[in-house]
């Protein structure tokens, strides 16, 4: 395999090099192996953290939005409506997050090797899934618990899924990036997300924010999401298509400009990490 | 594969780096944004920058092995890691022809939490190997590293020894055709850089191009036929490494004989706010002499050592190797061998060595000095090829100009330390 490498001064905006992705697909495979392996060594618990988040935050959220404020679920049990909901917000922040320390949790990587640097936070992307896998087993067995019936709907999560995923490596992406040259970004992003949680309907329906409200509350492209979600699960009603069609749009939008900012960014990466 | 064919041509490369001063730095994004508003006032941007390489142009043939040598900071890591792609070039351009591999220290992404065999893949696969390539070369990865007995014990249990053996044999399996390595050699006990140096002259036998950067004057000289020598970003000279090897020394002389040479341009790594001792001042004294840089063939001699130290350190050991005009070890001072250890406070000490029994022929001798906190770590502080004195003829003692035995005599070594401040 004979091939000339040329190394110049580059300017301006990069494309992706998809061809380039392909090869070092491997790479990829390896450091989420990495993490896949690493993450619960020295855990007593293991593997059932993953399932224990979800679980737990569900309780509590079915528990304070439920049972305390006594919201309105559309007649979905609030256990499995909180955490049909959570175990996509987990996976959407455990992606951002992977994504966001990806660059500066790998320092000796970046300044000793080089590999197209897109790798690194991608590579967060197929161990999220496992959880995500996990998460969704438990899912099947509390609709079982609660009689919820198995859906036609159910066939389009795998498109919310990838939508999701889309908008959360978008803005990983960017964050990622920003973080090498400005740690601020790992102070910014957890506050950042947290707002985020609240902004969008985990623990509670859409249905609950005032109308006059809804409008801006549809600009957060993960309510539009959550309604297309609850509806694959449960059926429950949402307000109309335009709120996915808009998140569809804005992720795709966050993932482009999120990989050019990278894209951008990256040539300095091994100077000023 | 031809050996008239360039695998790499480098023309006009340059890398220009942007020097924050202290306190300038902006490290975060309100500094960031205040810096953007002056700026704004101001007009301009009144950043300082720095070119760390300038102007560099050469050709390496398919097949050739060529060094690179330069003191600290001259440019050669900034060199190599604008070939391995690691950091971008500002100006010239540079065609690599061939796929390649670098090497910019070994065991780069081992992760300690993982087994020896899953390191193995992990980091077979970051320095650019296919799985499949990984699979293949298993056996005999393991077997050059000789750990097959902890394959499946976490890398964070091994000796370091084991560690840099099981890294560097994962590294000596990468078969790239064009090979870029810095310093990969300067790892593990004598026997194991033996096996080392062994594997890089195989590497080379295979008409594989290889750039080597190393401190190690003396595995440039054995491994490389050609190098180049860097001083200050410039590219200084690019010929037959016997020839560069002899200018490169010869250039760090002093240039009189009352000169007293600064260290730091011999400093192999940069000090840290962490270093806790460090060379400050060396010369050499004789019998007749307070301050001298000729010695006499067989007369006694006096190192001294000037060392400050910021932290108090025990049990500290000091080694000196005293080296030729063809970077061959001729004698190795290591304080340990007299059960000499130093227990310092913070402070200036001079500590000094007399030397007796030395008698090699008419030579330059060059000097490199360690400083370590045991005999298995670290070094706080580590000088290399500091050109330390002239070895002259003497009346009284019959020699033969250029004599090559009789280098390697018993010697005898008395050390001493005492406060200076």
């Amino acid at each position: 395999m004979d091939r000339t490498t040329i190394l110049t001064p580059r300017a301006g905006f990069q494309a992706i090099n998809i061809r380039e992705l392909w090869e070092y697909r491997e790479l990829l495979f390896a450091f989420a192996g990495r993490d896949i392996r690493v993450r619960y060594k020295q855990t007593v618990l293991g593997v059932v953290w993953v399932v224990l988040q979800p679980l737990l935050g569900a309780g509590i959220f079915s528990f304070v939005f439920g049972k305390v404020a006594k919201m309105d679920s559309g007649g979905v049990p609030y256990f499995a409506f909180t955490y049909s909901g959570l175990m996509f917000w987990t996976l959407f922040t455990s992606t951002v997050n992977r994504a966001n320390s990806s660059l500066v949790g790998n320092t000796h990587l970046v300044t000793k090797i080089y590999f197209p640097r897109l790798i690194l936070p991608l590579s967060g992307i197929p161990s999220a899934l496992l959880d995500f896998s996990v998460a969704a087993t438990l899912m099947t067995i509390i609709m079982v618990t609660y009689g919820i019936e198995p859906r036609i709907g159910l066939l389009l999560l795998p498109i919310w899924l990838v939508i999701l995923l889309m908008f959360a490596t978008g803005i990983g992406l960017w964050s990622g990036a920003l973080a090498v040259k400005y740690r601020d970004i790992n102070y910014i992003l957890p506050f950042a997300i947290q707002l985020l949680l609240f902004a969008s309907p985990i623990a509670y329906a859409a249905n609950n924010v005032p109308a006059e409200f809804q409008i801006y509350y549809y600009l957060n492209p993960i309510a539009g999401l959550m309604d297309a979600i609850r509806w694959s699960f449960f059926g429950t009603t949402q307000n109309g298509w335009w709120p996915v069609g808009y998140s569809t749009i804005f992720s795709v939008s966050v993932l482009i400009v999120g990989a050019t900012l990278f894209r951008k960014m990256e040539r300095e990466f091994a100077d000023v990490i | 594969m031809s050996s008239d064919e360039i695998a790499i041509s480098i023309r006009g490369v340059g890398k220009q780096y942007i020097i924050s001063h202290q306190g300038e730095q902006e490290s975060t994004l309100a500094e960031s944004m205040l810096t953007w508003v002056k700026r704004g006032f101001r007009g301009s941007s009144t950043k300082e920058t720095f070119w760390a390489l300038r102007d560099i142009s050469f050709d390496v043939m398919r097949g050739q092995v060529v060094g690179i040598i330069g003191r600290n900071g001259a440019g050669k890591s900034t060199l190599l890691k604008i070939l391995s792609r690691i950091t971008e070039l500002t100006e010239g351009e540079i065609h690599i022809d061939g796929r390649t591999g670098s090497l910019l220290e070994v065991g780069t992404g081992f992760h300690p939490e993982l087994t020896g065999r899953e390191n193995i893949f992990l980091n077979g696969s970051i320095i650019g190997m296919k799985r499949a390539e990984i699979k293949k070369h298993f056996d005999a990865i393991v077997d050059f590293s000789g750990v097959e007995k902890f394959l499946d014990t976490p890398v964070k249990r091994y000796s370091s020894g084991m560690y840099v053996r099981l890294a560097f044999a994962v590294a000596a399996h990468l078969e790239p055709e064009i090979l870029i390595v810095d310093e990969v050699l300067a790892v593990g006990d004598a026997e194991f850089q033996k096996k080392c140096m062994a594997k890089m002259g195989n590497v080379a036998q295979q008409g594989r191009t290889v750039l080597f950067v190393s401190h190690n004057i003396g595995a440039i000289a054995t491994l490389t036929n050609a190098a180049v020598r860097l001083s200050a970003g410039q590219l200084m000279n690019y010929g037959p490494t016997a020839e560069i090897i002899r200018e490169y020394l010869s250039d760090g002389k002093p240039a009189s004989d009352t000169d007293v040479l600064n260290v730091s341009t011999y400093r192999r790594d940069a000090l840290t706010d962490d270093t806790p001792i460090f060379f400050r001042e060396i010369w050499v004294s004789s019998d007749e002499e307070e301050f001298t840089q000729s010695i006499k063939i067989g007369s006694a001699f006096t190192l001294h050592v000037i060392v400050e130290v910021r932290r108090p350190i025990h049990g500290a050991l000091i080694d000196v190797t005293l080296k030729n005009s063809q970077s061959q070890r001729v004698v190795v001072l290591f304080s340990w061998d007299e059960d000499f250890r130093l227990d310092l406070e913070p402070g200036v000490h001079e500590i000094s060595v007399v030397v007796r029994g030395f008698t090699p022929t008419e030579d330059s001798i060059y000097a490199d000095f360690g400083v370590n906190g045991s005999p298995h770590s670290r070094a706080y502080d580590v000088l290399l090829d500091y050109p330390l004195m002239n070895i002259v003829a003497s009346d009284n003692l019959l020699h033969w100009p250029g004599r090559k035995w009789g280098t390697i005599q018993a010697t005898q070594v008395s050390w001493a330390v005492k406060r200076r401040d």
